[in-house]
């Protein structure tokens, strides 16, 4: 049994912040789950599709957020408890079905988690989905703990049912990657068949309808706000003259301040967790007692401006302050020492910061970036892309996708030459392409991301005639989210006989494609001249590029080929070194290139492109 | 208790999180609260894994520059990387076998000298506790062990109020049954390793 199913109550177990919500998930009786994989919101997902296949719960990897948000939507307008996972750029995706959404609400009860990521550890932006709250008029639930993390999401989905709207629950990597023992609650029953009750004139988004639709949702707004003001999420503690409000982590770090400062007699807090509506006449009361109020929040002065606006109407004219100078910055993520520094500053308190070592006499350490593993085939197509492009003497742009592959614009590869989002890569490659006449564009963008937002990009790019190459990196999987399934995987292979499989070759004949071509990224010659085939053809060529991701390979448990080895007819020329670059190569004491017998995967790449043949494979003993 | 704060930094593969898990299962039979984060650039790709566990009354999940009281490093140079952290009465114990970024073993970057590394960090923190972990995980029967290794010599240390039983007990429970010998050396070797 999945350890996030054990029904023992009150028990105590360390798990991830997402485990927590996975199993909050399974507390509240979630029946329906729906979710695209991103980073830092992935294990949600991963926990509830083991758990499908274990229980009744129904949980599905959409094809994007969108997409996700509308089964959703139709899932949780039949009745059912409904749960939609994504990353916060996702919800940029789902943000159409999301606005109008909040007008129909929902007739069983719908929580949608946008997983933020200030400082981008692995994002393309730090934007504070907080405001989608504000944008949708739906209630936001933030959590500051991973107990809190799997108790608040509960809490979230009887909000949604009070109210039959969805709720946007906002964590933030540090909820979703921090580890702690939670205490397990009784699990509720899941209901598992919902039916739908013809409405048209509340379900059907026509002008006429959706006006009063509109008043509707803000009458639920102001219904928001009373839960609100007396939710047991929005509370405050300690007490005296000064205040702070906070919500999400920066509560964590606001409390452990307090609390080393030893100043809890004349500080008090206001946290708040349920963050929009916001609790006006909690925070005015709170702001009436004191002398001097600091707002503490990761991100956007989204609080901040509310607080403000709070107290303005109340006639307090107390210094209220969280960004700016000396106060917050509006980047990255805050952290436990730059809040109790802001804290004593700001109150006046002293406070001596712990000296940091001096680093000046530290020699520049070796970077470590992450790398393309070692036989990936991504490096043997941008190697192969390469190499044509010498050969027909073009210089070419390369727009690129969100994947491992992206990985590919570092040096000695540098095949990424732009990226904003999912998708850009097909339709920033029509752009370029139109604007610069005669310049060869390719584009990279790997199955998944295909799959969620490559096909438009791509039919925008017959219908319009535009004239580049999209070079899909099919492996499989999507392998960089930690290989969660996509259309295009062989679900078979996984021991999982009730999905269909579609072909991304069909999908780029079928939209119009003229120049299709699929390669096997290990045959380098061969993919070369088919490479240069497609760059040489005026319109829209497509490539598939098609090698199981290694990774994926490896936990398929996929015999993995011989490893090979450097022989000593090795002239040094370094070619290998110079332009493969796969991690397996090292250079010994006696400074000859050397493969590492243990992590080469035998793919062979190496070997084809050693001008002298070095490269063999280690004999069979 | 008086809040602790151990940053474990270690390159992917090394074995981080299941040392953290370990760790705060033995937390947890010692009724000492937990919180940990991690942030791993990648790291099965090569990068490197930083975890970040706060034991005691504090709440916050993450440890601020200058704030631990604990790096336990896992690769030499990763360790001086994560000098950081640490402040002049910080306890650093780390292992001294080094395991080169690929820039420096295809040659395009230079390792610093391993009693370089030691020195500096030396100079910079009042304990360092620094001895070769991977070899004593071989001995002990797998390099993999290194994790463990050096949660041995954290024990041996002292510095947490978590008895040695304790997180004997937590291998056990978290580590595969057939692996469990081998941790339980490993775990020995590094306790007497210093
Ligand atoms: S065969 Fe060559 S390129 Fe392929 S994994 Fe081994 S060393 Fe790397
Ligand atoms: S996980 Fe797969 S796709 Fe990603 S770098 Fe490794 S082999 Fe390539």
């Amino acid at each position: 049994m999945h350890p996030l199913l054990q029904e023992n109550p009150d028990k105590k177990i360390l798990v991830l912040g997402n485990e927590a919500i996975a199993r909050g998930a399974i507390e509240a009786g979630v029946s329906f789950a729906t979710t695209y994989p991103g980073t830092p919101s992935s294990e949600i997902s991963e926990n509830l599709f083991k758990i499908s296949h274990q229980t009744d719960l129904y949980f599905e990897y959409s094809v994007n957020e969108k997409v996700a948000l509308e089964v959703a939507a139709g899932a949780a307008n039949s009745g059912l408890k409904t749960l939609c996972i994504m990353k916060h750029v996702g919800l940029n995706v789902a943000a159409d079905p999301l606005m109008t959404l909040a007008y129909v609400g929902v007739s069983g009860s719908l929580v949608i988690i946008t997983a933020d990521d200030p400082f981008m550890f692995s994002s393309q932006n730090e934007q504070d989905n907080r405001f989608y709250g504000k944008l949708s008029g739906l209630p936001v639930i933030e959590p500051s703990s991973v107990q809190e993390a799997k108790d608040m999401l509960i809490y979230a989905f009887e909000l949604s049912e009070k109210l039959k709207e969805p709720v946007i629950f906002r964590t933030t990597t540090r909820i979703n990657h921090s580890s702690a023992f939670i205490t397990l609650g009784g699990i509720k029953e899941r209901k598992t068949k919902g039916n739908f009750k013809k409405d048209p004139l509340r379900y059907v988004t026509v002008p006429a309808v959706s006006r009063n639709l509109h008043l509707k949702l803000l009458k639920k707004i102001e219904e928001a706000e009373i839960i609100s003001e007396n939710c047991e999420y929005n509370f405050q503690k300690g007490k005296g003259e000064l205040g702070i409000i906070t919500s999400g982590v920066s509560f964590l770090y606001a409390s452990d301040a307090v609390e080393e400062l030893n100043i809890a007699d004349k500080v008090k807090t206001l946290k708040i967790g349920f963050s929009n509506p916001l609790p006006q006449k909690k925070i005015q009361d709170f702001l009436k007692g004191c002398k001097k109020a600091l707002i503490i929040e990761e991100g956007e002065p989204v609080l901040e401006t509310y607080v403000k606006a709070c107290a303005q109407q109340a006639g307090i004219t107390i210094p209220i302050n969280g960004k700016g100078k000396n106060l917050f910055n509006l980047h990255f993520e805050l952290d436990p020492e730059t809040v109790k520094e802001v804290i004593s500053s700001y109150f006046g308190f002293d406070y001596a910061p712990k000296s940091k070592p001096d680093a000046s006499n530290i020699p520049e350490l070796p970077m470590r970036p992450p790398n393309l593993c070692s036989g990936c085939s991504h490096r043997a197509t941008f190697y192969e892309m390469k190499k044509a492009a010498q050969s027909l003497d073009i210089d070419v742009i390369y727009p690129t996708d969100i994947g491992c592959y992206t990985l590919g614009f570092m040096p000695p590869l540098n095949m990424g030459d732009f990226l904003i989002c999912m998708g850009s890569s097909v339709s920033s490659s029509c752009g370029f392409s139109k604007a610069i006449p005669g310049k060869k564009v390719v584009g990279y963008i790997g199955d998944s991301t295909f799959f969620h937002s490559g096909i438009t990009g791509l039919i925008n790019a017959v219908f319009n005639n535009h004239n580049f190459t999209l070079v899909i990196l099919d492996n499989g999987t999507t392998a960089m989210t930690g290989h969660q399934p996509n259309p295009g995987v062989n679900m078979k292979e996984l021991g999982l006989e009730q999905y269909q499989q579609v072909s991304i070759e069909n999908i780029v004949k079928a939209v119009g494609v003229k120049h299709v071509a699929v390669i096997k990224p290990k045959k380098v010659k061969k993919s070369i001249e088919a490479i240069k085939e497609a760059l040489s053809y005026k319109g829209v060529s497509v490539i598939i590029a098609q090698e199981l991701c290694v990774l994926y390979a490896k936990a398929l448990k996929m015999p993995k080929g011989r490893p090979f080895y450097v022989a000593d007819k090795c002239k040094d020329h370094r070619d290998c070194i110079n332009e493969v670059a796969c991690p397996s190569f090292y250079i010994d004491e006696t400074n000859k290139v050397k493969i590492n017998a243990d992590t080469c995967i035998g793919c062979a790449l190496c070997a084809q492109i050693c001008s002298e043949n070095a490269i063999l494979p280690v004999p069979k003993s | 208790m008086k809040t602790k704060r151990l940053i474990m930094v270690a390159v992917g593969g090394q074995g981080n999180l299941l040392a953290s898990k370990i760790l705060g299962e033995a937390a947890l039979l010692s009724d000492v609260p937990v919180r940990m984060s991690e942030i791993h650039g990648m790291a099965q790709r090569g990068g490197v894994v930083e975890s970040a566990i706060v034991l005691g009354a504090a709440q916050s999940p993450i440890i601020s520059d200058g704030s631990a009281d604990i790096l336990l490093g896992f690769e030499p140079s990763e360790t001086l990387r994560a000098i950081n952290k640490c402040n002049s009465n910080t306890y650093v114990i780390t292992n001294l076998a080094p395991l080169p970024p690929f820039t420096v073993t295809i040659g395009k970057g230079k390792y610093p000298d391993i009693n370089l590394i030691q020195k500096l960090i030396k100079e910079k923190v009042k304990n360092l506790i620094a001895f070769d972990a991977l070899d004593a995980a071989k001995q002990a029967g797998n390099p993999m062990a290194l994790n463990i290794v050096l949660l041995g010599a954290l024990s041996r240390a002292d510095i947490l109020p978590i008895p040695k039983k304790n997180y004997k007990t937590a291998i056990k429970s978290r580590v595969k049954e057939n692996f469990i010998d081998i941790n339980l050396k490993a775990f020995e070797l590094g306790f007497n390793a210093i």
